[in-house]
């Protein structure tokens, strides 16, 4: 039972390395598994260019059809990862990257969510400096004087009730 | 009706919302209360007229009256009656329609159970909510007019484009709206509060329970298109990362943050600053949404609308009002007092936290989905920000946000004690670890994703847990007392609580779908089966069904597991014959919170037609999950502080009580 439930885990992890996706057909899939893994690796990081914001290996469109061919035909021909993606850039332009590249004005798209972070943080921080300051407030209420505070809230409070 | 009417209703309606605008708020700065009450009738005569454009422009559709030029685009007389009426707001002129017949209503809302506001405030509020309409008005009357005739009248329409007829699309809209302009009313009480230059608990108190029912409706309608892609666009994703889809995100991580900075604002007095400039944020993003979507200026999956004019007068509206409420925000900010202090470490730090990340977040989908266009308006390069960074940007900036979440409640107000509070989570810790290792030898090793997701998820719900059973005092106090307590607790903590096991939840589906996903292509033919995630399905029959407006070729599989029949799956390839548009109707059968997802694709040559299938582990806790955030929401909004609201019924409109006279807090936070 074990055993079965063992087996069953490790095909269920065999088939998401094949990974999810979708409009891939029968006759595209290459023979060698390996192969055809990482060509559907590569589709997902690659845009249809005639679609909306699809990837090739979501479309059902001929040239996302076309582009998965040819993404096999480089895979099966041997080309690395890296060289098969260099060659649609070279073909297609960064428009066909989903993953935008990090270079030139791109840092900007990559690094401004953490720079909010950052600007953000160093905002809260001066912000809290200049009012603990403000504020006088350093030392932490003795255990007295927080009873003589409650003390007095109490009180406070019941005059409050009475209105 | 007369499309006539509906036309002139649109016209009255543009008469009443500048009245709105100009009454209301002259009365509140002359100080007469006679026009300021003006405010209150001319919302409810604005959302009569509004209504009444709305009514007409839906039943020229039921009608299928072809004389209307809207309706011949987007209608047809075969169509069933649900998607002739529901057609009216599934195309650009109708849902801008909806839109303002939303605002309408939430400003009649506001006038009607706003009767405990001071009446300065809620004159300035409805006449932010006026000029807003206004300006909605305009762009309706002079861009997008639904009424326009169209001589001669066509015999037959053109038919809604066939994947909007459904269900999900029918309500997908509406709830969203429902959000994007439900943040209206929190803006225009951030605008009211800057114009009258005073700001106070109480303030936040009114505030937040129109932030939570957008929220809740946002999140609802997100949810909703969600799962509308996930089963009608046959790949079996649910989420895409598509622009629209992002446009409505942003909106959400602003009003998640808005409702949190809201409670330390009610309770402590603080990050007033801070509220206002998210309550503006918030809608902001909602009109950029808007702009986003109806300019066409984004050519996505969703995007109907491609008319540059209407792009240029959605960007005045979208300056008028960021620009305009930021100027006042930036003049008058400086000036609204400061309240409570707070140690870093206490439940205010860990809100403010909270905020800091989701602004950054909002912030990461908001430059991915601008880059590219300003990218292009500047030098003409073209480049595609997809999946893979928002994946890695937001999903970065998330993590920290779930992993806190469950340590913020048990954290006390003004200094708070992290290792008291981590000591309290030891169950959960030791319950995620348990979880982890679950997930771990399920998967028999391999990548950590689905271990170390799955250990955060339940961490989360079991953090969520906790928080309640420890504000209870079970463990310290009498079983009796800590009941007693339970039950006195208010049930805005039940709510909040209850939306964060709602992320642990959806969390959960999404770590195991994306981890565990099985998939399979391929050809089959009458009678041939394949597998899939441990399922057996045989292709029983391929038949034709013919439908009002559609003609679909199904295919019948017959489910089985271990050789135990598992029932059927029915999944077609439907054309709808009007637009002679193919769609795919993706079979689902739900096994436990797991689904069978079969999708029929073409007939490939030798007689076997092409079928993909999915085995999706724990996919509907997704949207469970999202219904449970939603659930927490309205749990929140029904707490009997933020019901009867603790400004007594205004006999003296301008008492306001302090931040600390709150009747139903029984329970003191610990």
């Amino acid at each position: 039972m074990t055993r079965l439930c063992r087996l069953a885990g490790a095909a269920l992890l065999l088939a998401a390395l094949a990974a999810p996706a979708h409009a891939v057909q029968p006759d595209e899939v290459l023979p060698d598994a390996a192969q055809e893994a990482r060509a559907r690796e590569l589709s997902k990081e690659l845009r249809c260019m005639v679609c909306q914001n699809q990837s090739i290996d979501d479309s059902n469109a001929p040239l996302a059809r076309d582009l998965r061919l040819l993404v096999r035909e480089r895979i099966a021909a041997g080309d690395s990862d890296r060289q098969v993606m260099d060659y649609l850039v070279s073909r297609y332009g960064e428009f066909v990257l989903l993953r935008p590249s990090w270079h030139g004005a791109n840092a900007i798209l990559w690094l401004a969510p953490f720079a909010v972070l950052l600007v953000g943080g160093a905002g809260l921080v001066i912000a809290y400096r200049r009012r603990t300051v403000l504020a006088g407030a350093t030392a932490p209420l003795s255990p007295e004087e927080e009873e003589k505070l409650r003390r007095a809230l109490g009180e406070g409070a019941a005059d409050v009730t009475k209105l | 009706m007369n499309p006539e009417i509906g036309h002139y209703a649109l016209v009255l309606s543009l008469a009443v919302a500048i009245l709105m605008t100009v009454i209301p708020i002259w009365g509140a700065r002359s100080g007469d209360e006679a026009l300021m009450r003006v405010g209150s009738t001319l919302a409810l005569v604005l959302a009569g007229f509004v209504s009444l454009a709305f009514a007409a422009l839906v039943s020229a559709y039921v009608q299928s009256d072809f004389s209307v030029l809207n309706v011949v685009e987007n209608s047809h007389s075969a169509k069933p009656l649900l998607y002739r009426i529901t057609g009216t707001w599934g195309n650009h002129e109708g849902s801008m329609l909806l839109w303002v017949l939303v605002l309408a209503v939430f400003g009649a809302l506001v006038a009607l159970f706003g009767t405990n506001l001071p009446a300065r405030l809620k004159a300035n509020v409805l006449g932010v909510q006026g000029s807003i309409a206004v300006a909605f008005l305009l762009f309706i009357l002079l861009t997008s007019n639904p009424f326009t005739r169209v001589v001669p009248p066509p015999a037959e329409g053109n038919d809604l484009n066939p994947i909007l007829q459904d269900i999900g699309l029918a309500i997908h809209p509406p709830l969203l709206y429902l959000g994007y302009v439900g943040f209206s009313i929190t803006f225009a009480f951030a605008v009211a509060a800057l114009i009258e230059g005073r700001i106070d608990a109480a303030w936040a108190r009114w505030v937040r329970p129109w932030a939570l029912a957008a929220w809740g409706f946002l999140t609802l309608g997100i949810a909703m298109g969600s799962y509308w892609a996930y089963y009608e666009l046959g790949w079996g994703g649910w989420w895409f990362w598509d622009p629209v889809e992002n446009a409505s995100l942003m909106p959400w991580f602003a009003g998640t943050a808005l409702i949190h900075s809201a409670v330390v604002m009610e309770k402590r007095d603080a990050l007033k600053v801070w509220t206002v400039l998210l309550a503006i944020l918030a809608f902001s993003l909602s009109l950029l949404g808007t702009f986003l979507v109806r300019s066409g200026v984004l050519t996505s999956v969703h995007a109907f609308a491609t008319d540059p004019s209407r792009g240029v007068f959605i960007l005045g509206i979208l300056i008028f009002f960021i620009g305009g409420s930021l100027a006042l925000y930036a003049l008058r900010a400086p000036t609204l007092r400061q309240g409570g202090i707070f140690a870093p470490v206490s439940r205010e730090g860990a809100l403010v936290l909270n905020n800091l990340l989701l602004t950054a977040a909002a912030a990461a989908v908001l430059v991915g989905t601008l880059y590219p266009l300003a990218l292009e308006a500047f030098n003409g390069e073209k480049i595609t920000v997809g999946p893979p960074y928002f994946n890695l940007t937001v999903g970065a900036l998330m993590l920290p946000v779930v992993f806190a979440m469950p340590f913020g409640p048990l954290l006390a107000w003004k200094r708070g004690d992290l290792a008291g509070a981590a000591q309290r989570m030891m169950a959960a810790f030791g319950l995620a670890i348990v979880a982890g290792a679950l997930a771990l030898w399920a998967q028999g090793g391999g990548p950590l994703l689905a271990p170390f997701g799955m250990g955060l998820a339940v961490f989360v719900v079991i953090g969520a847990a906790v928080e309640i059973v420890e504000r209870a005092g079970f463990g310290r106090l009498p079983a009796a007392t800590a009941f007693a307590r339970l039950r006195g607790l208010p049930r805005s903590a039940f709510g909040g609580a209850l939306a964060h096991a709602g992320i642990g939840v959806c969390l959960f589906g999404i770590i195991a779908e994306t981890s565990w996903n099985a998939e399979r292509i391929t050809g089959v033919k009458v009678g041939g089966s394949f597998e899939v995630g441990g399922y057996e399905l045989t292709l029983d029959r391929l038949e034709p069904r013919n439908g009002p407006n559609y003609r679909d070729l199904v295919g019948v599989f017959s489910v089985r597991k271990g050789g135990v029949d598992a029932g059927t799956i029915e999944s077609a390839k439907r054309l709808f014959t009007a637009r002679n548009m193919p769609t795919t109707e993706a079979g689902i059968r739900t096994i436990g919170f797991s689904q069978l997802y079969v999708s029929v694709g073409d007939e490939l040559p030798g007689g076997a037609v092409g079928v993909r299938a999915y085995w999706k582990p724990f996919v509907t806790l997704i949207w469970i999950g999202a219904l449970i955030m939603a659930l927490g929401g309205v749990l929140s909004l029904s707490d009997r502080r933020l019901r009867v609201g603790a400004p007594k019924p205004a006999k003296k409109p301008k008492a306001r009580p302090g931040p600390d006279a709150d009747p139903a807090a029984p329970v003191p936070a610990e």
